[in-house]
């Protein structure tokens, strides 16, 4: 029988919103399989989620050192080595945790890798059906992945349903004493926490947000003149920031900030899963966008194939004239 | 420092619309437009800034066809001394292991203090960085976005993880780093840089050259293989507003009222 595993990051004594999405992976993935969550840690914040997480899963493998204080993939990897079964599948998160560890792990247990995983169609005999994205989400694609000799795959946050907690009365079990030395030539030091910057996006009720489709600084004036009339603030894509054309604070993602606006204008952005990821609270997204199959259109309340750099001159004199 | 950086060949996600091929297998890749991968030109801006500081060479690397060569030329022209394309038959339908197995085997015939990839590329998996180190046994640190050199044997890395914050962690060389935008500010290549390097030869190996048994590489060692590619429904979610530019701002100013927009 399949054993599957779920490994669980962390965060000030609370688990990693992905806990309650595995699940659902899982089902599709062996809906016979056990489910065990993997949590890795020291002390007294472990404890705390390795109990929250027994409402959850019906086992929970708990592994406390002290190196693992801070999840330094390389300690973990190493870590986990000791307490898989050969052929496990075991799940991560598709973010800068799992990005770190999940790859070299796979190698190291000479096991299938599967990255980015947003749903699983079936399975025949030991060959697991998945679908992913390639191209920022232009085209999806489904990879037949080889389970025999075991699976690491990384879940995409979000891409799964949640399932209820307090559906188990699940059991922890201790592997503290199993994984021996754990030293690696990666030394973790800090954490320099972002900066934060004039304007504060995630204060406002409206977003005009800028990507790579404003293709010169110089046109965000445009989107400051739209943004102003609309009483809203102008934010941007990675790219933008990149380009060091806007400050990072004003960067919505995964690897920026997290926004909850009633309206989202998304001018210019192909809509990839790590800028989706910033923008919460179910806002009315509006996308245009000049490429009929930017996958920003799969997400937008409405679509508007024009250019930007034409539409919102026009949109914001139109707007201006009304209240004027 | 010697340092090696891995880059491919990849479609433009912005430059083109994808469609299916006739038989649905793959992407019609007529007339697309490639380009380097977008986190690989921050890779080699990185290496070549820091070989300009501390002296040694930058080699870039691809497995790819004769096709690929062209980007090799193109990382040379901003600056890389050296480029070698790994392009075998066999090697086609790698999964990322299979890739990682034959950029190492290229790796052990050098002597590189770092090597270096982008975080990610086309298929967005983020893959062969973390791979190659576990198979080289070095250390690796993945979507970096600053390095320290401290002393001839260790680095200081920042890695950039959610929020924006940045993790920093020592990791001893030689070791592999993947590189995420925004490190730096890639260099220009002017028409004229590419003229440049048009005519420097650079060495093609193959899976006998490397020491690769064919056999077992390619689709058939593959663990991971793609079986099909679809495209979703344009405008599948959203409501596409058409007309002129005039009536499109319109209704577009209407939703916007009635969704707190306006
Ligand atoms: C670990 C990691 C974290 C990341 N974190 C983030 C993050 O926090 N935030 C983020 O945004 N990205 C993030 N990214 C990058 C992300 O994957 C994409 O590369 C990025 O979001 C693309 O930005 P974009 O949509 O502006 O550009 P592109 O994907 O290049 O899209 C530009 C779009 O503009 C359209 N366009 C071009 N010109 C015009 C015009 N004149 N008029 C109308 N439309 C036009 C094009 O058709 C295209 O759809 C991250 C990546 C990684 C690997």
């Amino acid at each position: 029988m399949t054993q599957i595993f779920a490994y669980i990051p962390f965060k000030n004594g609370s688990a990693d919103d992905i806990a309650l999405e595995y699940p659902s992976a899982a089902e599709k993935i062996d809906a016979g399989a056990g489910v065990t969550a993997v949590v890795t840690g020291a002390g007294p914040d472990l404890d705390g989620v390795a109990n929250e997480l027994t409402q959850v899963y019906s086992q929970v493998l708990k592994i406390d050192h002290g190196a693992l204080s801070y999840p330094n993939a390389e300690i973990v990897r190493k870590a986990l080595l000791k307490v898989l079964p050969a052929d496990a599948i075991i799940l991560f998160p598709h973010d800068t945790f799992g990005m770190d560890l999940a790859p070299g792990l796979s190698v190291k247990m000479d096991a299938a890798y599967a990255a980015d995983i947003v749903d699983v169609e079936g399975i025949e005999g030991t060959t697991l059906k998945t679908v992913r994205q390639e191209l920022g989400g232009a085209v999806s694609t489904h990879a037949a992945v080889d389970l025999s000799a075991g699976a690491v795959m990384t879940v995409r946050p979000g891409a799964f349903a949640p399932v209820d907690a307090a559906t188990a009365q699940g059991c922890v079990m201790d592997k503290s004493a199993e994984v021996g030395d754990l030293t690696a030539p990666r030394k973790f030091i800090e954490v320099v926490e972002a900066e934060t910057g004039d304007v504060d996006i995630t204060k406002s009720d409206i977003l005009v947000s800028v990507g790579r489709g404003i293709e010169d600084e110089e046109n965000i004036e445009m989107a400051e003149e739209l943004a102003a009339a609309m009483g809203g603030v102008v934010s941007c894509s990675r790219p933008i920031v990149d380009a060091k054309w806007m400050e990072k604070s004003r960067q919505v993602g995964t690897s920026g900030q997290t926004v909850k606006p009633k309206v989202y204008m998304a001018m210019g952005i192909s809509g990839s899963f790590q800028h989706m990821g910033g923008v919460k609270g179910n806002p009315f997204i509006v996308a245009v966008n000049k490429n009929p199959k930017a996958p920003i259109f799969q997400v937008a309340e409405v679509g508007i194939l024009e250019d930007i750099l034409e539409f919102m001159p026009e949109l914001s004199e139109k707007i201006e004239e009304m209240s004027g | 420092m010697e340092i090696l950086v891995c880059i491919k060949r990849v479609p433009d996600a912005a430059e083109n619309e994808f469609e299916l091929n006739p038989a649905g297998n793959d992407i019609n890749r007529e007339d697309l437009v490639y380009s380097v991968n977008e986190w690989d030109n921050y890779a080699v801006e990185e290496a070549i800034q820091m070989v300009d500081d501390l002296g040694g060479r930058v080699t870039v690397v691809t497995v790819g066809d004769d096709d690929d060569e062209e980007i090799l030329r193109r990382e040379m022209a901003m600056g890389a001394d050296n480029g070698v394309l790994l392009a075998d038959d066999a090697f086609k339908g790698s999964d990322g292991q299979g890739l990682a197995a034959i950029l190492k085997a290229e790796i052990g015939q050098g002597d590189y203090d770092l090597i270096l990839t982008g975080a990610q590329a086309d298929e967005g998996a983020g893959q062969v960085g973390g791979m190659l180190a576990a198979m080289l046994d070095l250390p690796y640190a993945s979507l970096v976005n600053k390095i320290e050199i401290l002393d001839g044997k260790t680095i200081r890395v920042g890695r950039e993880i959610e929020g924006g914050s940045q993790e920093i962690n020592e990791i001893q060389l030689p070791c592999v780093l993947s590189i995420q935008t925004g490190i730096n500010d890639p260099r220009y290549v002017g028409i004229r840089g590419i003229r440049k390097v048009a005519k420097v030869d650079i060495p093609k190996k193959s899976a006998a050259d490397l020491g690769l048994d064919p056999a077992g590489m390619g689709e058939a060692g593959a663990k991971t293989r793609r079986v099909d590619y679809f495209v979703p429904d344009a405008g599948g979610g959203a409501e596409m507003l058409e007309g002129s530019t005039e009536e499109i701002v319109e209704t577009l100013i209407e939703k916007l009222k009635a969704n707190g927009g306006l």
